[in-house]
């Protein structure tokens, strides 16, 4: 299981982002995971609340958009979905090694506390 | 809790961003000195350590220069069986971790104080693991994934990540494929359905078969690079 070294990297990465936006926690991670990234989802779930304790990221959100596997056919000139553990093209069955997307395991955003309005309700 | 007013920051950052950036320069560090990198993924048991111990050998015998990293998470047996081979080898002992990183290879050549001008190939024996090597590029120009035949013919569909980002797959222990009534075509296509184009190697490191055409392979690819 690697999954919990992948979350040390991930909090790394959100405290370095959240610092520099002056930020003192973070409410929410937003993560992009693709089918190939070879990461398994519930094991980073898991993982993550652990890499994030006494960090600014203790008690955020994870939220994970799965990316499914998508090749580029030659023959066909589209992007297509194989099946589960294929790497061919479901219309024409020409293998291709061309990936558009899925092997993703990208942090694409974070939230954090928006001060101004606080300010306002005082 | 009360609802807190958030903002959104975009970022767009590989997770693993750090750990390719070290590679990237690794693998340049291995091209200017002429060095082939090579990392060996599979299975425990797969046959990473025989295989190596047959290729250092016959590759000492031929006048290269190979060195290995040998990565378990206990013991040094492993590196101790192959520096019978004349090469150079150095243990990377791994403790709890289930793969390497290209931090781990930066580190450890550094404590081993290899020139790295002076060699000719660098394998790299990753943790026997299907999963977690996977992600992890260690700055290899080529990434070797090992089957042997007593693993089935659908192991390259049931792990299809490490399977798809090998260059070279070699099916190992060819001794045994009869007495375990293995379907080598079948394995041959498996591998093939997960990664088109792959080379695939057939070998034994205890009869010798196969090994001519894996080292003249390895001759090859080295005076190319």
């Amino acid at each position: 299981m690697h999954e919990l070294s992948i979350a040390l990297s991930l909090v790394e990465i959100v405290e370095e982002a959240a610092r520099r936006a002056g930020a003192e926690r973070v409410v929410a991670v937003h993560l992009r995971l693709g089918a190939m990234s070879g990461v398994v989802r519930e094991a980073l779930e898991f993982c993550f609340p652990l890499a994030a304790q006494h960090t600014l990221v203790e008690g955020a959100r994870l939220e994970i958009e799965t990316v499914p596997l998508v090749l580029a056919c030659d023959p066909c000139g589209r992007d297509v979905q194989p099946e589960e553990g294929s790497f061919r093209c479901p219309f024409c069955g020409a293998p291709s090694m061309h990936i558009r997307q899925g092997r993703e395991l990208e942090v694409t955003g974070i939230e954090v506390p928006d001060p101004e309005p606080a300010m306002e309700e005082r | 809790m009360s609802t807190v007013s958030t903002r959104l920051l975009e970022i767009r950052t590989g997770v693993l961003s750090k750990n390719d950036q070290l590679a990237a320069r690794l693998r340049e560090r291995f091209q200017e000195a002429g060095v082939l990198a090579l990392n060996f993924v599979s299975s425990p048991g797969s046959g990473k350590t025989a295989l190596l111990e047959r290729t250092l050998t016959e590759l000492v015998r031929a006048g290269r220069r190979p060195a290995a990293l040998v990565g378990d998470l206990a013991t040094d047996n492993d590196a101790r069986r192959l520096e019978r081979s004349g090469a150079l080898v150095r243990q990377i002992q791994t403790r709890d971790m289930c793969h390497l990183e290209a931090e781990m290879i930066s580190a450890h050549l550094e404590a081993a104080g290899w020139n790295l001008a002076e060699l000719d190939y660098l394998f790299i024996e990753n943790v026997g693991n299907l999963v977690c090597p996977s992600g992890y590029d260690l700055g290899e120009q080529v990434r070797v994934v090992l089957l042997s035949v007593t693993e089935g013919e659908d192991k390259p569909v049931k792990y299809p990540v490490l399977f798809n980002s090998a260059d070279v797959a070699i099916i190992t222990k060819l001794d045994l494929a009869e007495a375990c009534g293995i379907d080598l075509a079948l394995m041959r296509r498996n591998i093939k359905e997960v990664r088109p184009g792959i080379t695939i190697f057939e070998t034994s490191a205890r009869t010798g078969a196969g090994m001519d055409v894996w080292m003249a392979w390895l001759m090859a690819r080295c005076v190319e690079g």
